[in-house]
């Protein structure tokens, strides 16, 4: 088990250098001088040449690169143009309300795919299957920004039973779990769940059913075990997997989050990108990016070796 | 031994006559979602493609005094715009924009994945791991992240929105591509092919290209539904398209200010992102179980 943790671990430190790689050159494919934001229109070659120099935009790209990662692994990823204040602070706060968003979602978009892909997988090709199965292809083809609008709609305009935008009182840095603040929660959280609730009520249906019709559960079957433990050992066979694609949707909630952040003004990580682009704070852009990126990756190690631990199967592989 | 013979005999015509290829279209015909499906696409593309001769209103001529009628008006049968422009029209119209660049993403990807696909799983060796190891890079990135850090990099526009699906879809379909086509390389009639003096590029072109293309088009078909949120997403954040353009993504955005005075006719684009996403990805899933003949 060591050996394949130690072995995944050092599988990372390639793909985290490519990962700031590709966040480094996203400035470098932005068309235009990067400094254009803070230049005024008037200013003379000289303040231009000042400011370069300043950020460091004139040294050669291989060596911007390596002061940059350099700074970035000592938690330095640099100034915001528009703001004045550091990225990794600005960032920091803005996740921590992501992640409230991610784990609200997780909650109800599993349990509500997990219920689904079982209830389907077992009862295949009888209408629980076929209403289950058409919940999980219009959770999965719905534009979620358009679905948090509809809500906005039903529940806010028409009913005005719960706020439409914002994270309640205190704004983006006073979260708590009370009903002040869980009432602004509420409709961005379902919104982020019907995607994972899709896929995971896919995923889980066919790993039911494939485990279904292995030869072991005719065996115990046959053994004259009764069919809630029959259950048991379905769910034990396809928790490896499940939790896998679980993880892995819990990353694509974390840094998907910017169309429904921004439907709702929900003061986190995806509302940051967003006024990042739109300001061309490049340096904000690129750092959201980064600690974005590296949470995925930080993520998928884990699901590896959580999967690892409770599948012997894969660390033979 | 020849009872098997005479049964296999027996079993074969039936299946030798049809074909594999007109054994998935027969049964795709006759799954009535995939073709129901395909009617309302095939609908909405017509309509797409003929909109100027459709007799519509104009879509961009809007009106002060018009604006935000409600579903149902007489002479507007899904009401205005907050322009005052005709929303029939609009959505229409706005078909032409939004399958563009939803699909065209997925046809690029298409086109480069498979190809590296079949580059990287049929040469293997140093050339597989540049390719594959490259491919693993972007899927550090979740997609949504990934497609908005590349077109929030390279500025608004269609053709940076397209550029950046294409680069979200390309590693997906070449991961696919690879595994289709190593699990391809060691049959035995490549073996053979190889044997009988063809070179690599005709090999590739003749011997895999027919048998690993129906798995890798099946994956494709399945990706669009998500290009299509994507690529309207990207709009509807103010990156792709720009007004008065119709586009759906576009109109959900500039109809969100309206959604306290009309908010039916607001939610009217979103509404066609999700008919034209749940179609294709129904008829994604029809086409992959008329594939699995073992069912």
């Amino acid at each position: 088990m060591l050996v394949y943790v130690a072995r995944r671990i050092v599988y990372v430190i390639p793909i985290v250098l490519s990962v700031a790689l590709v966040c480094f050159m996203l400035v470098h494919i932005t068309p235009g001088d990067p400094l254009v934001a803070i230049l005024p229109a008037d200013a003379s070659q000289e303040l231009a040449n000042q400011l370069r120099a300043a950020y460091g935009f004139d040294r050669p790209l291989p060596v911007q690169f390596g002061l940059w990662l350099w700074r970035a692994l000592n938690g330095d990823l640099g100034h915001s143009i528009a703001t004045g204040r550091p990225v990794l602070s600005e960032v920091m706060r803005a996740v921590g309300n992501t992640v409230t968003l991610a784990i609200a979602a997780a909650m109800i978009g599993f349990s509500l795919g997990l219920f689904f892909g079982l209830i389907a997988g077992y009862f295949r090709d009888t209408w629980i299957d076929k209403v289950a199965t058409s919940i999980a292809i219009a959770g999965v083809s719905v534009p979620h920004y358009w679905l948090g609008m509809v809500l906005v709609i039903i529940f806010s305009v028409e009913l005005n039973w719960l706020p439409a935008v914002g994270a309640g009182p205190g704004g983006s840095s006073a979260w708590g779990w009370d009903w002040e603040h869980i009432r602004y929660l509420i409709l961005p959280a379902i919104t982020t769940s019907v995607i994972p609730m899709g896929i995971i009520t896919r995923t889980v249906r066919a790993l039911t059913g494939d485990i279904l019709s292995q030869d072991f559960v005719e065996a115990l079957r046959a053994k004259g075990l009764h069919e809630t433990h029959v259950f048991r050992h379905v769910i034990k066979n396809a928790a490896p997997t499940a939790l896998a694609v679980m993880g892995l949707q819990l990353g694509y909630m974390l840094g998907g989050s910017i169309l429904i952040e921004t439907v709702f003004s929900w003061p986190g990580s995806g509302l940051l990108l967003n006024s990042a682009i739109f300001q061309r704070d490049l340096p904000l852009l690129q750092g959201t990016i980064l600690v974005l990126a590296l949470f995925f990756v930080l993520l998928n190690l884990i699901v590896d070796i959580v999967q690892a631990s409770i599948d012997p199967r894969i660390k033979r592989s | 031994m020849s009872a098997i013979t005479d049964a296999a005999l027996q079993a074969a015509p039936a299946d030798k006559a049809r074909g594999y290829w007109a054994t998935v279209g027969r049964r795709i015909r006759r799954d009535k979602v995939s073709m129901a499906c395909a009617f309302i696409l095939v609908a909405i593309f017509i309509a797409a493609v003929l909109a100027p001769w459709l007799g519509l209103a104009d879509p961009y001529q809007g009106s002060m005094i018009r604006r935000l009628r409600h579903i149902g008006t007489p002479g507007y049968p899904l009401g205005t715009d907050e322009l005052g422009r005709d929303m029939l029209a609009r959505l229409i119209y706005g078909g032409r924009l939004s399958l563009v660049i939803g699909i065209l993403p997925v046809i690029l990807g298409f086109l480069i994945g498979t190809s590296l696909g079949l580059v990287a799983g049929y040469v293997g060796g140093k050339v597989n791991t540049a390719i594959m190891r490259t491919v693993d890079v972007f899927y550090a990135f979740p997609s949504v992240l990934l497609a908005i850090a590349i077109s929030g990099a390279l500025g608004a526009g269609i053709v940076n929105s397209i550029v950046s699906l294409t680069i979200v879809f390309v590693p997906q379909i070449t991961r696919v591509a690879e595994s289709v086509t190593t699990g391809v390389r060691n049959m035995d009639f490549v073996e053979a092919a190889r044997a009988s003096g063809a070179g690599p590029f005709t090999i590739m072109r003749v011997h895999m290209l027919g048998n690993v293309l129906g798995s890798i088009f099946v994956y494709a078909t399945g990706l669009i539904s998500v290009s299509m949120i994507l690529a309207a997403g990207l709009s509807f954040l103010g990156l792709g398209t720009k007004p008065p353009e119709p586009e759906w993504g576009l109109m959900l955005n500039t109809l969100r200010t309206a959604i306290y005075v009309n908010p039916w006719v607001a939610a009217l684009p979103g509404g066609m992102i999700f008919a034209v996403s749940i179609c294709f990805n129904l008829l994604s899933d029809g086409m992959r179980s008329a594939m699995d003949i073992r069912n």
